[in-house]
């Protein structure tokens, strides 16, 4: 008779590399209760009409965040205006035009490059770029142009992830009746991987809407709303969005309103994330 | 339905225009695909025509091996070394804190979690990504500085020599960056931790491996070039990161020592270009040329890295 | 009775609703090869992975009866399923070795269950190397890694691995189904020198392989045991009509 089974082992070990697992585990999630619990107890007694609808007056004293709030929105639809169509069309020629090889691998190259450039350096190029060489000044034109840039990345690879799932058999099936290429892209690949691409904007959006660094030197700091009559006029003035606001009231110690801007970009972001996992939820229903 | 539809196009539509609807379809969308690689050559274009007038007119030597910082001085000093070194030792620093406590958070998600508890810490893990850079600098100020501060007061009691900070120091600067790679770093070697095929881990487990046993000598050993990315991605994170630590890290170009008062490449340019005329600009631009020269290093080893990862896997 | 190794009393599993294996009773010889054999489906993997509590590691599986390994029952609670695994080794159909060289892969094993010594990790390497006939093979490059092995060469390093924690059982879950008919012949060989130190239980699709290697047969269908018996009167002389069937290829 050997050795029994029945005896149990006793690692030492196991016990405390466990422990460590655990130790990590909690801090890290710790950290994040942490930060949005801090977040939300200091910020929701700023929050109210007054702040979300008026703008800074130094002369009424009073503080609010409309205008940041319209020139983020302006910067959203601008930015997505210009890179929704440039991000897709590059996820289709990768995708569908093509051919693997050399000029593949640098489009890939670049876009992989472009998404790990730090937002600090965009703000750069953007000023000189758009700002000087350009001469659109610190407007919010600018800003959008240099965001464009920033998340064409975003958007290129979601697409180019949803396109990669719609099976090879929708393709041929519309070829096979005759249907021209750009025809089969618009009425099947395009529709088929529309969840994709509304990820992809969905997250760029997110990206915007927490950006500072970039938009410092690009799009300026003010705060006041467009004025009557002059909505489209606005997009060649100075606009600071809600987290350059924050950046400024952080400088000037005004931590209050720091963190009611601070809470209002944690909605925000808090309802992006929910977003995206809602689509992408959807998104594998219909692709199995 | 769609089958229709087609039909009715190829009716409407003359062969002729078909051919060039067809034509101009395929070039709008290559020239879509050439817009990444026109963005990365202007970028690297503008970096290099900006950053380098300064290094030509105050020399190489002296920019990135001076340690002096005076730019606004009667006689200023560009000395940046001590900015390069903030950064590079802040990044390090980050990295050994934050990517141990990220990778082992990403096994206790990966392997050891109840899948319920898992299913509530990762889209927390997510939103914790998308936190908008500034609030992670407002927390800092309001609660990491007071606390260096203290302990500041602590370690340098009755020193004559040290300037305090106040907390504004690269110490909370690394405790800010290795907060914000956590994420990165626990979501990529998560997903590198779960393509681990489980037949590996059937092996280890039924020549007696213990659980943990099989976690530390075979899930994470396969799953290293997942990791690897992880950390270079966290190191590009962390280099790059601006407004969280601008107002961290403090106000003065130091030596970067746990309790000075540090710039780092990025806090530099965010701090001083707003104000900045002439040869200091110029600096900053240069400031800028190096940081991007850093960052275009951690893409191509992350391109090789990957490259490997994709050839072992064959 | 005093050569059986493992002796299986009333054991059914049940995959949440489905009742995978029905009320199974048998006792495996010690020293001899047990051929399972069976239809896709019939549980007979599912059955080898209950003797070394593989299944344990599956969610929503539910397992009652007992399963004495030299008379302890291995789903007591006091079993340490790390021993019981060290015990009772297992190969896999898929030949799974580690992304790590030759010789760790092989150390693997004994490193975990506390060997450190130099010395006796490299004795133990090529003992195990030898003990599954492919030490002349791979002896010069032990350093390399083991993904570089033809499939023969990975399956046979991995009964290497299953032999170098020293087991007194070796499972196989059809370790030849994914090889070509010359590596099969050469793992089949390495079964029948196997049995001269081990209890061996093999699953098998392959009806020559069961009646070529086998002591013993049972066959399974639809998580029942049908007919367990030696091999030659089970192939030459069945008692059931469906073993009958399936040995002769009419089945279904």
């Amino acid at each position: 008779m050997s050795n029994s089974i029945c005896r149990k082992r006793v690692r030492v070990s196991d016990y405390i590399l466990t422990g460590i697992i655990y130790m990590c585990a909690s801090v890290s999630i710790l950290l994040l209760v942490g930060i949005v619990g801090y977040v939300f107890v200091k910020g929701i007694g700023q929050i109210n009409w007054k702040f979300l609808t008026t703008v800074q007056s130094p002369t009424k004293g009073t503080f609010g965040i409309a205008g940041n709030i319209v020139n983020t929105l302006y910067i959203i639809v601008i930015t997505l205006l210009i890179a929704t169509p440039i991000g897709v069309g590059s996820a289709v020629y990768l995708n569908e035009y093509a051919k693997p090889g050399r000029i593949v691998r640098l489009i890939e190259f670049t876009t992989e490059t472009l998404s790990g450039i730090p937002s600090i350096i965009f703000g750069l190029f953007g000023m000189v770029f758009f700002g000087t060489t350009l001469k659109l000044g610190y407007s919010i034109l600018t800003g959008a142009l240099t965001l464009t840039i920033m998340v064409l990345p975003l958007i290129t690879r979601n697409t180019q992830e949803a396109l990669k799932t719609v099976p090879e058999s929708y393709r041929s099936g519309s070829l096979g009746i005759g249907a021209t290429k750009w025809y089969m892209i618009r009425t099947i690949l395009l529709p088929s991987s529309m969840p994709g691409i509304v990820t992809g904007i969905i997250l760029a959006i997110g990206r915007i809407v927490g950006e500072s660094a970039a938009l410092l030197f690009t799009a300026g700091s003010s705060f006041l709303l467009p004025k009557a009559g002059e909505w489209l006029g606005k997009i060649t003035e100075s606009g600071g969005t809600l987290t350059i606001q924050l950046y400024l009231c952080m400088n000037n110690a005004q931590y209050g309103e720091a963190f009611g801007i601070a809470l209002v970009l944690l909605i925000i972001v808090l309802g992006i994330n929910i977003l995206t996992k809602y689509l992408s939820k959807r998104f594998d229903v219909n692709s199995r | 339905m769609t089958e229709q539809k087609t039909g009715s196009f190829s009716i409407i539509g003359s062969y002729k225009t078909k051919k060039t609807i067809e034509k101009i379809a395929q070039v709008v969308f290559t020239i879509c695909a050439f817009f990444a690689v026109l963005a990365v050559f202007s970028i690297t274009l503008y970096m290099i025509m900006n950053g380098t007038p300064a290094l030509h007119k105050i020399g190489l030597t002296d920019i990135l091996f001076g340690s002096e910082w005076a730019p606004t001085a009667s006689d200023p000093k560009f000395g940046i070394l001590y900015i390069i070194l903030t950064s590079i030792l802040g990044t390090a620093m980050a990295i050994l804190l934050g990517v141990p406590i990220g990778v082992m958070t990403a096994v206790f998600l990966a392997e050891v979690a109840p899948k319920r508890l898992a299913a509530i810490v990762k889209p927390a893990v997510e939103l914790l990504a998308g936190i908008p850079s500034v609030i992670y600098g407002l927390l800092g100020i309001l609660i990491l500085n007071p606390l260096m501060y203290k302990w500041e007061l602590a370690v340098f009691k009755g020193s004559e020599t040290h300037q305090f900070t106040g907390g504004a120091n690269l110490l909370s600067a690394v405790l800010v960056l290795a907060i914000m790679i956590l994420p990165t770093v626990i979501n990529i070697s998560e997903s590198a931790l779960r393509s681990v095929p489980d037949h590996l881990k059937a092996a280890s487990l039924a020549m007696g491996a213990s659980k943990i046993q099989t976690i530390f000598k075979v899930i994470l050993p396969t799953a290293k070039s997942g990791i690897i990315t992880a950390v270079v991605l966290g190191v590009g994170r962390a280099i790059g990161e601006a407004m969280a630590i601008t107002l961290v890290s403090g106000s003065s170009v130091n030596f970067p020592l746990p309790f000075n008062s540090v710039r780092f490449l990025t806090t530099a340019i965010v701090a001083e270009m707003g104000y900045a005329a002439g040869e200091h600009r110029q600096v900053l631009f240069t400031i800028g040329l190096v940081l991007f020269a850093f960052i275009m290093l951690i893409n191509i080893a992350l391109t090789r890295i990957l490259k490997k990862g994709a050839c072992e896997r064959e | 009775m005093e050569n059986t190794k493992i002796s299986i009393h009333k054991l059914n599993l049940y995959y949440g609703q489905n009742h995978a294996l029905k009320d199974i009773d048998m006792d495996i010889k010690s020293n001899a090869i047990t051929a399972f054999i069976g239809p896709s489906g019939c549980g007979k993997s599912t059955f080898l992975k209950t003797l070394n509590r593989m299944n344990d590691l599956v969610d929503g599986v539910k397992i009652e009866g007992e399963v004495l390994l030299d008379g302890e029952n291995i789903y007591d609670g006091k079993v340490d399923t790390t021993l019981l695994r060290k015990k009772v080794g297992m190969v896999f159909q898929q030949p799974n070795p580690f992304p790590m060289s030759i010789y760790d892969n092989i150390a693997y094993g004994p490193r975990i269950h506390g060997i450190k010594s130099k010395a006796d990790l490299d004795e133990i390497v090529e003992r195990s190397l030898r003990g599954a006939a492919i030490f002349d093979e791979v002896k010069d490059r032990l350093k390399k890694s083991a993904l570089g092995l033809s499939g023969g060469q990975q399956q046979r390093l991995c009964i290497a691995r299953a032999l170098a924690v020293e087991p007194e059982v070796l499972l196989m879950d059809e370790p030849t189904s994914a090889l070509d008919p010359i590596s099969t012949l050469k793992i089949e060989d390495l079964m029948v020198e196997l049995k001269e130190k081990y209890t061996v239980a093999v699953v098998t699709h392959n009806m020559q392989q069961a009646s070529r290697v086998s002591d013993m047969t049972a066959f399974f269908l639809l998580g029942d045991v049908i007919e367990y018996g030696e091999t030659r009167q089970i192939f030459n002389n069945p008692r059931e009509k469906e073993t009958e069937n399936y040995i002769t290829g009419r089945f279904g």
